[in-house]
């Protein structure tokens, strides 16, 4: 073992030398792991919920069960999977080095915001426990004021995870304005990191505002205190407003980071400089922005105004143009390049045509008419899970794949990463496009039985949850041989010309010998062909 | 009236991706919808195309190969990927909020149909006084204003034949109009979720002709001919008492009905009660009083929607089930 160079993972030893470790790299590691576990747990609920709706009848769950499940499903897949895990494994990981810093700003808040994390996670899962919340992760009142299930430890935890996801947030907008190295200016900033940076403004400025909501939803339910439940003269519909006006920009809390890492796929294995930088880069910005305003559109047939849902309707038009552009923008940046088709770039492929269908179907449901019949119907559910499952996932998978290398310093199968993802890509369409036709032929969300017709799509969506399922499992098994029998991995796998390839892998303690000067754009590939 | 009439299927007819279309609003969804979803189709086949092309080309075929070009910037490009599809989006947001207008603004001439919705029921108030549950019965070619409120929780009113949908709340009125131009059943759902037996609350729209809807306005109320407990029998549907109780011993959301009368009923709080006429209505009219173990006390009340006589005939229905 004398041959392997001195790196964060050897450099200490022992448990505590990681409990109590303060580099962001064994942070993001951690961070990976629990994030990990957590998508485990929820496929876990979704292949058991899958499973119940087979077919109509009872098969072997009784229907408060079912309702736990998809609940449970919901609420851990967002807030202990999605919302931390591009920012908060990779982000942690990648965010210093590709700035060519040390670490981020605030080494002991970074550590903190992990442990919060953890303890808002016990909190989720004691309560599944305790009489498994049946609300929907959206916790709407006063459903959730009246149930017996256990609604406050549930938002006591994503009240408690709020907490992680703002202190991550200010710590990164802190670590971009202050820690680039020399030379790296804003527009020398990976694209990654300019996404990271959109991210980390949703994250401080959205969130207190569910924190907050959370925290009125346990007062109502404890104290009574009048303002969401009608018997008390409050008002049920005040909390979906509350409560999308975070997640609706919660939703590019997921997605944003996800853009940052298909910026970063694209340019590496095309050896190409992106298509229109700072268009890319400001229209992250102009989604940060936007996304603030664009909430009522979940409440087209609540009774809000007209007046309103037409605003509503308009402003997430505007949202969606920002999108459709990087999508443009990354495939144009494919024109001259010299394209190598490794696992990262299957995995933004799957991203570029998943989401895709998630954004044209968004444009079916932002038309104010067409969602009043589409509406809390399984189309919806087949929407949001093309942009978060096919986006969001896809690109987290094709990042972990990219960064892998740097992270444990070995390969993993390039053979078995392409088995899984046709097995991913072929399970994902089977499952979700036959939603769109159950949804919008009238099948309703969250139904614990449905009529009969149904059943011969329900049934094939079950089918592909279980190709899916193989899938993931094989990536598991592939990624941890990967760890243990892999081949070494060279500093820069791909030829990739951001900082953190710049470096050894895995990378040292203090991620540099000596802190990186940076004279030119993170993807510029022409001039490497000159010099 | 013609009772042989199955619920539509939504399945079977209507197009490949929506259901058959009933009433004004239906066109406009459907041809929206079409519009978008041939306009994504063409788009998403140009995408496709063009990443396989690029694909094919700029494939990597030695370990050394560059990039053979380096665009990053092309101002008529990017205007000719931003300014269309924005006209394209706008176009849609214009087309969709007139169909909205257009399902926000009851005629004025439309009859007024109350719909209380409980969990996990839906109960329709006609002007004459009459009430019924899960069924909502309209004559053909008029306009029928639906003036919603919830006793409990949120729920929605969904008819996917109709392309109309509106949440039903506890604290206001929300209002919904619609204007069959079909006679035929269509399916009705419940799509807020609204707890354990949301999945069961339905209901149907029997859509009738002008001269069938006389006649059942005349037939309305009749039953008084018939014995308590097929009287009974057939509350049991009309009234949804189906949803949770079952009548062949299965456990549904409520405890059975099977061989409850005159059994000794063990109750939340540990004593025993038997299943006597006063505790069956007891339990009918104020069901948290005395909550059988094992189950929750989520029962609405059914107080005001059953009169004596309807209540007389359940109890008597019960005791048929021995």
């Amino acid at each position: 073992m004398s041959q392997v160079p001195l790196n964060y993972l050897n450099a200490t030893k022992g448990l505590k030398s990681w409990l109590f470790t303060l580099d962001h790299k064994r942070i993001g590691i951690m961070y990976l792991m629990f994030i990990a576990i957590s998508f485990g747990l929820g496929g876990f609920f979704a292949l058991a919920l899958r499973l119940e709706l087979l077919n109509p009848k009872e098969l072997l769950f009784t229907a408060k069960q079912y309702n736990q499940l998809f609940t449970l499903h919901g609420a851990v897949m967002v807030f202990l999977f999605i919302v931390p895990s591009i920012p908060a494994s990779l982000g942690n990981f990648l965010l210093p080095l590709q700035l060519g810093a040390k670490d981020v700003a605030f080494p002991r808040l970074n550590l903190a915001s992990l442990y919060i994390y953890v303890f808002g996670g016990l909190f989720c899962v004691y309560s599944m426990f305790s009489g498994a919340v049946d609300t929907g992760w959206t916790f709407y009142t006063p459903y959730s004021i009246d149930t017996s299930t256990s609604v406050i430890s549930m938002t006591l935890g994503a009240f408690i995870l709020g907490f992680s996801s703002i202190l991550t947030g200010v710590n990164f907008i802190v670590t971009i304005h202050k820690m680039r190295a020399p030379g790296m200016t804003w527009f020398r900033m990976p694209l990654m990191v300019w996404s990271l940076y959109a991210t980390a403004i949703i994250q401080v400025l959205a969130t207190p505002v569910l924190a907050i909501t959370l925290l009125l939803l346990i007062l109502e339910r404890t104290m009574g205190i009048g303002i969401f439940n009608p018997a008390l003269g409050g008002d049920p519909v005040l909390f979906q407003h509350f409560f999308w006006f975070y997640s609706h920009p919660a939703v590019y809390i997921m997605i944003l980071p996800a853009m940052g890492v298909i910026s970063e796929l694209v340019t590496a294995f095309c050896r190409k400089n992106i298509f229109g930088y700072k268009l890319v880069a400001f229209s992250s910005l102009a989604i940060a922005i936007i996304s603030f305003f664009v909430w009522g559109h979940h409440l087209f047939v609540s009774g809000q105004s007209d007046y309103a849902a037409m605003i509503f309707s308009l402003l997430t038009y505007l949202v969606a143009i920002p999108s459709a552009v990087k999508v443009f923008n990354w495939i144009a940046t494919m024109y001259r390049g010299s394209i190598q088709i490794k696992a990262p770039f299957l995995y933004f492929l799957a991203f570029l045509f998943l989401f895709s269908i998630g954004g044209f179907t968004g444009i079916m449901l932002g038309a104010l008419s067409l969602d009043v019949h589409l509406h809390d119907t399984y189309f919806v559910v087949a929407h949001f899970h093309y942009v978060m499952m096919g986006g969001t996932v896809m690109a987290f998978i094709g990042g972990l794949h990219y960064w892998w290398p740097k992270m444990f310093g070995r390969m993993y199968s390039e053979f078995w990463a392409f088995i899984a993802w046709a097995f991913v890509m072929v399970g994902f369409n089977m499952v979700f496009f036959t939603q769109f036709i159950l949804g919008a032929k009238g099948m309703p969300r969250r139904y614990y039985s449905y009529l009969d017709q149904f059943q011969p799509l329900h049934a094939f969506s079950t089918f592909g949850s279980w190709v899916m399922a193989v899938g993931f499992i094989l990536m598991a098994f592939y990624l941890m041989d990967s760890l243990l029998n892999g081949k070494k991995a060279p500093d820069n796998p791909w030829g990739a010309l951001t900082l953190e390839w710049q470096t050894q892998s895995p990378p040292l303690t203090e991620n540099f010998i000596e802190t990186p000067v940076v004279t030119r754009g993170p993807y510029d590939f022409g001039q490497e062909k000159r010099s | 009236m013609d009772t042989s009439l199955k619920i539509e299927s939504l399945m079977q007819k209507g197009t490949a991706f929506f259901p058959g279309a009933v009433g004004p609003f239906a066109d406009n969804a459907d041809s929206l919808f079409y519009f978008i979803f041939w306009g994504s189709v063409i788009i998403f086949v140009g995408i496709t195309l063009f990443v396989g092309y690029f694909l094919l080309a700029y494939r990597r075929k030695k370990d050394s190969q560059l990039a053979t070009g380096q665009m990053t910037h092309n101002t008529l490009l990017e205007l000719s990927w931003t300014v269309p599809p924005t006209i394209l989006v706008l176009i849609v947001f214009i087309w969709g909020f007139k169909g909205y207008l257009h399902m926000a603004v009851p005629p004025l001439d439309a009859q007024e149909i109350h719909v209380n919705a409980k969990k996990w029921f839906w109960e329709f108030g006609y002007p004459n006084g009459n009430k019924a549950i899960g069924e909502l019965v309209v004559p053909i070619n008029t306009p029928i204003t639906l003036i919603m409120s919830s006793d409990d929780v949120i729920h929605s009113f969904f008819v996917p034949n109709f392309r109309i949908k509106r949440d039903v709340l506890p604290n206001r009125y929300t209002k919904l109009w619609f204007e069959a131009d079909k006679v035929g059943n269509y399916q009705v759902f419940c799509t807020e979720y609204c707890g354990t037996g949301h999945s069961a609350m339905s209901a149907i729209v029997r859509v009738l002709s002008a001269e069938d809807y006389k006649a059942w306005l005349a037939d309305a109320n009749s039953g008084d001919e018939l014995p308590l407990d097929k009287l009974g029998e057939k509350l049991y549907t009309a009234k949804a008492c189906v949803t949770c109780h079952s009548t062949d011993g299965s456990v549904r959301v409520g405890p059975s009905w099977k061989g409850i009368f005159d059994a000794n009923r063990p109750i939340k709080g540990g004593s025993t009660v038997k299943g006597d006429e006063n505790y069956l209505r007891e339990s009918i009219v104020n069901p948290g009083a005395k909550v059988v173990v094992g189950f929750e006390n989520i029962m609405p009340t059914y107080a005001g929607s059953l009169n004596d006589r309807e209540i007389s005939a359940l109890i008597a229905y019960i005791k048929t089930l021995q």
